[in-house]
């Protein structure tokens, strides 16, 4: 039985919800006991988001323990940062290079943090970080709503797991009409090195 | 082949309303059981409506109950309190067929005022009151309350927390049960609540609370699962889950049933233990009530007593008590100062002109709940006092009574209105209490969701019918003063209030502010011209989120010059408004075909 916690933290509007959806579909189709979690009702108004989900025999909290995530998909750099404490020590994180400006940046005197920082800090924990290009992959694939499809590519392939059941549920999750750019999206993601 | 499926919460409890063969639902909108009534609306075989607010959601439910269908109502923690009258007298008169109520409290405040614990009102209004820990439980024991409201004459309350409501699980799908209609029989001693019948029922209440509590001692919902004697650990709903975690030898009383409790089960529990320890959210509810059965427990000299728990929560605790070895993990790190992403007025939301315009009169402010609560938030900072529904229109009236030094004007949305604004207000005209109420109507209930309300028409399953005109309802109260405006139009809008608040009455401005969700704006996104920009921060200062900064400095002043984000801005033209360089440019207006009133 395959036991991994999953930790996806992004920005409203930004797919989280539905990216941590299909990871939790991909633990009941390989037969794990699955939970998820997440809080939303505000991140329309451009929230934060972060979604738990974890696989195992048996789950008893939907909420992945503080030092105990395995996986950290990290949407936005500001997140990952803000949310690096969950991921275990020598976890995984998949940072994806895209940074979300929120408004009391703009209006006050806050700061966003440098590109260098958020890497550096999120080392002090991690075992392996990826920096992954999703959203310029995205674009260069033609559509930037495709970028989680990047990071779930590399994920699939951190996790040493083939592809298979990932695109079966990622070809239900997503609207039929994005199917095939979904799938190059995932293999772009899936071939590539992003170690750093 | 039984059918599994991941599950929210509150997904599951829409389902097993109609797997236990409920009729009738009934709810008013709030985070976090909002989605339970729109997945029950899903269900043709269930009649389903948004009420105008949660005690007219009770009284449907427990009407439809009386008539002799089973019935649900669901609402937030705090919806209970504006039902609790209906669930009262519910207590008393007892059903026909079964009654459930679906309330989802809020430990961590994540959408709320308040962090309440529900669970005494099961024990102050004598019903039962059952909590999940997970979707499967959630699906399960909507039935189970159903047949115990039946078998025992009585409103069951069903608790969950945001956790559990929002939270997914796996969960086995059932049939839905068919079953005959209960006949309603007139019975007055038994549903009116006048004083001589009414106490005739008290002790038919105190005799079923006897029977109940006996009937918790093998309620298949209070399970025991024997570990290891050192630490016994009662708990429930997610508390369970975290403690499950964090005390994975221990020994556990779940308590599904959360009242009332079962003495007998928890003495002899405790009496294998050497520790009883109680793990729960909030209030030391367990904790005391087992203390007064003359039984040890430890609780909240451990665990915190408020905000939400979480597995670290319950680990640091429990490793700073001693009861666990093993610390939590806290990885030591120099963050630096992080930029929150607190909650924002969408961009295009016509509340931003209504408090660009109220800061600027300099009024003092008595807000309500809804989106337009964020007018509180930096930069627009135009709030002065938010409680509870509907309490805006009341505390203006009280600060008018009290003196306060300037004008004041209370500030309320449309569903908000019709949910407990038309009380205070009639206060204020039968009163003649000076002061100005602003309806900011939106024609949605936007902060849960953009669910229909009585202003919009809409319903539950997105029909449209008449819609309830604040014009006519104001008027036909009683108010003379009246202006009906559009907050877009910045200079109509001040002018009204301003009139309004001169004029030295019961006044009330009826302010059109179009939700983005609902209703688009005739122009396309709005640009800013480079060359014009000198970086004054005017249109920074309303706090829009598609302006930013611009990397481009203005040389003159060294700062950064306004963007707008193409993407983002809906093109309401706020800033257009504010600028005072005319730097921005109008967006183009938009072909006919792509404005779009749609039902959200
Ligand atoms: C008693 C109670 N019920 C429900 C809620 C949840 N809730 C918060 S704001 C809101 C409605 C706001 O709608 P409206 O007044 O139209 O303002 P808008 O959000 O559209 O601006 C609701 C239902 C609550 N806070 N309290």
């Amino acid at each position: 039985m395959i036991t991994a916690n999953f930790l996806l933290a992004g920005v409203g509007g930004q797919g989280t919800l539905l990216a941590s959806d299909i990871v939790a579909d991909i633990g009941m189709r390989v037969g794990a006991d699955v939970k998820k979690s997440e809080v939303h009702g505000m991140s329309q108004r451009g929230g934060a988001v972060t979604s738990h989900v974890r696989w195992g025999g048996r789950v008893s909290s939907p909420l992945c323990e503080k030092g105990a995530v395995d996986y950290f998909i990290a949407q936005e750099m500001l997140e990952a940062l803000r949310w690096i404490e969950f991921v275990k020590p020598g976890g995984t994180v998949l940072l994806s290079r895209q940074q979300i400006v929120p408004t009391s940046t703009v209006y006050g005197a806050d700061q966003y943090p440098v590109d260098d920082h958020v890497v550096a800090t999120i080392k002090k924990v991690a075992g392996t970080v990826l920096l992954i290009d999703a959203k310029k992959t995205a674009e260069e694939l033609g559509n930037a709503r495709v970028a989680n499809s990047v990071l779930l590519g590399a994920l699939s392939a951190q996790m040493g797991m083939p592809p298979d059941d990932w695109l079966a549920v990622i070809t239900v999750r997503v609207p039929q009409r994005h199917v095939e750019l979904n799938r190059q999206a995932f293999f772009a993601g899936r071939e590539k090195d992003w170690r750093i | 082949m039984t059918k599994k499926q991941l599950l929210s919460g509150n997904e599951a409890l829409a389902r097993g309303a109609w797997e236990a063969g409920v009729e009738v639902a009934a709810a008013y909108p709030g985070t976090p059981s909002t989605e339970i009534l729109e997945n029950v609306s899903r269900y043709p075989e269930i009649y389903s409506e948004w009420s105008a607010n949660e005690k007219v959601a009770l009284d449907v439910a427990i009407g439809a109950a009386y008539a002799g269908k089973r019935a649900m109502a669901t609402m937030k923690h705090v919806g209970l309190n504006v039902a609790s009258e209906s669930l009262f007298y519910a207590s008393y008169t007892g059903v026909n067929a079964g009654l459930v109520i679906v309330n989802a409290d809020d430990p961590g405040l994540h959408s709320s005022q308040n962090e309440q614990d529900n669970r005494h009102y099961a024990k102050f209004a004598k019903v039962p009151m059952l909590e999940p820990s997970d979707s499967q439980e959630a699906k399960e024991m909507v039935g189970a309350a159903l047949e115990l409201s039946e078998q025992f004459d009585t409103p069951v309350i069903l608790r969950t927390t945001t956790r559990t409501s929002h939270a997914k699980s796996i969960v086995e799908l059932g049939e839905r049960k068919t079953l005959p209609k209960r006949p309603y029989e007139k019975n007055p001693q038994k549903y009116v609540m006048i004083p001589g019948f009414a106490k005739r029922r008290h002790p038919v209440v105190e005799e079923r609370m006897k029977k109940l509590e006996a009937y918790a001692e093998t309620c298949p919902y209070n399970k025991v699962e024997m570990g290891g004697l050192e630490l016994g650990i009662v708990a429930t709903g997610p508390s369970y889950q975290y403690a499950r975690d964090v005390f994975p030898t221990a020994s556990f009383l779940k308590l599904g049933m959360v009242w009332p409790m079962p003495k007998k089960l928890i003495a002899e529990f405790a009496s294998k233990v050497k520790r009883l320890i109680v793990v729960e959210e909030l209030d030391p509810f367990f904790e005391e009530n087992i203390r007064i059965m003359g039984i040890q427990a430890e609780g909240k000299s451990i665990f915190p007593l408020v905000d939400e728990f979480s597995p670290e929560v319950v680990r640091k605790s429990a490793h700073a008590a001693g009861l666990i070895d093993a610390p939590p993990i806290e990885h030591q790190l120099d963050k630096g100062a992080l930029p929150m992403r607190p909650p924002v007025l969408c961009a295009g939301c016509g509340h931003r002109d209504v408090f660009w315009v109220l800061r600027k009169l300099k009024v003092t402010v008595n807000s309500d709940i809804g989106c337009y609560a964020l007018g509180v938030m930096p930069p627009l900072n135009a709030s002065d006092t938010i409680g509870c529904m509907g309490a805006s229109i009341g505390v203006a009236a009280g600060m008018r009574r009290g003196d306060l030094e300037g004008p004041n004007v209370a500030v309320i949305g449309d569903s908000t209105f019709f949910h407990a604004g038309m009380p205070p207000l009639a206060n204020a005209i039968y009163n003649q209490t000076p002061f100005t109420t602003i309806v900011v109507d939106n024609r949605t209930t936007g902060m849960t969701g953009h669910q229909g309300n009585p202003s919009s028409g809409m319903t539950l399953h997105h029909d449209m019918h008449p819609t309830v005109d604040i014009e006519k309802v104001v008027r036909g109260m009683g108010v003379d003063e009246v202006y009906k405006v559009e907050s877009r139009d910045l200079d109509d809008f001040e002018d009204a209030v301003k009139k309004a608040v001169k004029s030295n009455k019961p006044a009330v401005v009826i302010a059109y502010t179009p939700c983005v969700f609902v209703t688009s704006h005739p122009r396309e996104a709005y640009t800013i011209v480079e060359e014009d920009c000198n970086g004054c921060t005017m249109c920074f200062r309303i706090g829009c989120p598609a302006i930013y900064k611009s990397t481009v400095m203005d040389d003159k002043h060294n700062r950064p010059k306004a963007l707008i984000d193409p993407l983002a801005c809906v093109g309401c033209g706020l800033c257009f408004d504010v600028c005072a360089r005319q730097a921005i440019l109008e967006g183009v207006l938009k072909q006919e075909a792509t404005l779009t009133t749609h039902v959200a």
